[in-house]
């Protein structure tokens, strides 16, 4: 068994993020926005999104949570943007991957989100981090318009 | 008899060294560090006799109890029938009839909402809880009133976390049909001075139901000093199994009671004309119980008993004296829940460190405690906060494990502030 490493969870990256977090605060008028909760640590933040076309001119977040989840957001917020909702929907995945997989190796595209690869090891804190990314996807994809939207067959 | 049943430990000083002896779980390292187990108030661990006495069972005793002739459902019988006797007397309930085996204390209270409370209740009718409550303690009553236009009324609680007895004395009147108190918070381990309490409600002759889950661990509780009607517990959280639990009520009240559950056992016999029910305490056991949850805690009640439950609550109340003490010293820790009274449940934040890192951080450590709202969100809400960091203690515990939480505190601090 290997044995969980606190500065595999808590980079330096993580920590500073957590401390100072980035784009933290309201957005007047957001073009997207959503709501997220993890009702078993209490974690609730808001992330909001200005589009420039189809690509996320800016994102922001506020809320409450744990160094994690903070700082996941916190990352989250300066990864998309510039990104069009497409690229977007691929580091989702990736995320995904990254927070869930042993020993797959961070895609080079993550850029700094490659420090959240430590929280695999804490299955338990997998969730402040992804909690973020859901509640990004859900605001980019709200349920009535993924149903009212064609799927696009680019 | 076993060592860990000897009536001579009762006298012989505290030793926690031979008591650790008893709990093999204990002894384990958890990433490389040795367990320390501070999350007693969520559940506690077992003694090698609880664990054995079920063993026991499986291997030569099962068979379905109260029914058949032959050996082994006798064995059987006698074995859960026995640890109800061990019960009656843990609690000194008057008669086994008033001994009923449940789930744990969600089921017992649930059964008393349905059984008890239900067939009486008139729309305006009131159900009396406090803000500390559990909630297995609030969200029946909601139900319960949801069903039948009751009205539940919740007394208020005072900033250290002690249920605001002045409130309460103007929130009880004639409309009220019940009271249910928690005895100990399992958020801040405040012990709610219940006698007080049931000593008000008597005179308005209101019945009182307490939720003993948290104090029976930590205290020796006698149902017939206290007066109340119904007292829960679960057995897991002292030393017993889980999925067992006990509600205790007074025969005359049982007696009135409907059956809550159908089915085997609560009856002595049906046909289609009708059925008469079985006697208490089977009136409220249908079907086939949990036999080896019921040995088991029966066991469980005989070993803390071995040791003597005043001598666990004068140990316990020093590690949390120490504990207290020792958390007080570190820069930024906040306790929540500040009674002058309390059980050994310590529950804290750290400034500018979510519970969340802390339990993780600790948990590197080897030092177990829980984080979140432990089912209280009523409470996390009344001091501001999404959640909590809790320390909870049992006998088994030392003031070096102690120390440990406190080095992992200062631990978290350095690497998240
Ligand atoms: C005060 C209190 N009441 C009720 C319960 C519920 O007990 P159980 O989950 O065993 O039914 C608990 C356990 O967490 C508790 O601490």
């Amino acid at each position: 068994m290997t044995l969980m490493d606190l500065k595999d969870l808590y980079r330096d990256v993580i920590v500073d993020h957590n401390r100072k977090p980035r784009n933290f605060g309201p957005m007047v008028a957001p073009d997207a926005h959503a709501d997220g909760h993890n009702p078993l640590c209490g974690d609730r933040l808001t992330i909001y999104v200005s589009l420039d076309g189809d690509k996320v001119k800016e994102a922001k977040f506020e809320g409450s949570g744990c160094a994690i989840s903070v700082a996941s957001a916190s990352l989250l917020t300066e990864a998309v943007k510039g990104k069009s909702v497409a690229e977007v929907d691929k580091l989702y995945g990736e995320v995904h991957e990254l927070l869930t997989k042993r020993d797959t190796a961070p895609s080079p595209g993550l850029g700094k989100l490659a420090a959240l690869s430590g929280v695999h090891e804490f299955p338990a804190r997998v969730k402040c981090a992804s909690l973020c990314w859901h509640t990004l996807n859900a605001a980019l994809h709200p349920p009535q318009a993924a149903v009212a939207a064609p799927i696009s067959t680019e | 008899m076993s060592a860990a049943l000897d009536p001579t430990r009762t006298t012989a000083p505290f030793d926690v060294e031979s008591i650790r002896a008893d709990f093999p779980i204990l002894h384990q390292d958890i990433n490389g560090k040795p367990l320390a187990y501070l999350d007693n108030a969520a559940s506690s661990q077992h003694p090698q006799i609880v664990i054995d006495s079920m063993s026991h069972y499986y291997e030569r005793d099962h068979a379905n109890v109260h029914r058949g002739v032959h050996t082994l459902s006798q064995r059987a019988t006698d074995a859960f029938e026995a640890a109800r006797e061990n019960v009656r007397r843990f609690i000194n309930a008057r008669s086994t009839k008033e001994v009923i085996f449940v789930r744990g204390t969600t089921e017992a209270v649930n059964l008393v909402a349905a059984s008890f409370a239900r067939p009486g209740l008139r729309p305006g009718d009131e159900i009396l809880i406090s803000w500390l409550e559990h909630h297995a303690n609030i969200v029946p009553w909601q139900l319960l009133a949801g069903q039948t236009g009751a009205v539940l009324k919740v007394i208020p609680i005072t900033p250290a976390g002690e249920v605001d007895f002045a409130a309460f004395e103007q929130l009880i009147g004639p409309r009220t049909k019940l009271l249910a108190l928690a005895h100990v918070s399992n958020a801040l381990g405040t012990i709610v001075p219940v006698e007080r309490f049931i000593a008000v409600a008597r005179k308005h002759g209101v019945p009182v139901l307490l939720d003993g889950a948290q104090a029976i661990p930590h205290s020796k509780i006698d149902v017939q000093a206290l007066g109340c009607d119904f007292y829960c517990f679960s057995g897991h959280k002292l030393c017993g199994p889980t999925g067992i639990g006990v509600l205790y009520g007074r025969e005359a009240i049982l007696e009135a009671m409907p059956p809550w559950q159908g089915g085997g056992d609560m009856i002595l016999s049906v046909s289609f004309k009708g059925t008469t029910y079985n006697q208490l305490p089977w009136k409220f056991e249908a079907g086939t119980p949990d036999i080896a949850g019921v040995i088991g805690l029966g066991t469980a009640v005989q070993y803390l008993e071995g040791i003597g439950m005043d001598r666990i609550a004068a140990y316990e109340h020093t590690l949390l004296e120490y504990a207290t003490e020792r958390l007080t010293t570190i820069p930024g820790l906040r306790i929540i829940g500040t009674a002058p009274r309390k059980a050994a449940v310590i529950s804290f934040a750290l400034e500018g460190i979510h519970p969340h890192d802390i339990g993780t951080i600790l948990d590197v450590e080897g030092v177990a405690i829980r984080t979140g709202h432990h089912c209280a969100m009523p409470v996390m809400e009344f001091y501001g906060v999404p959640a909590t960091a809790r320390a909870s203690f049992a006998f088994y515990n030392t003031r070096a494990e102690v120390d440990r939480l406190v080095a992992a505190l200062l631990k978290a601090r350095d690497y998240l502030t």
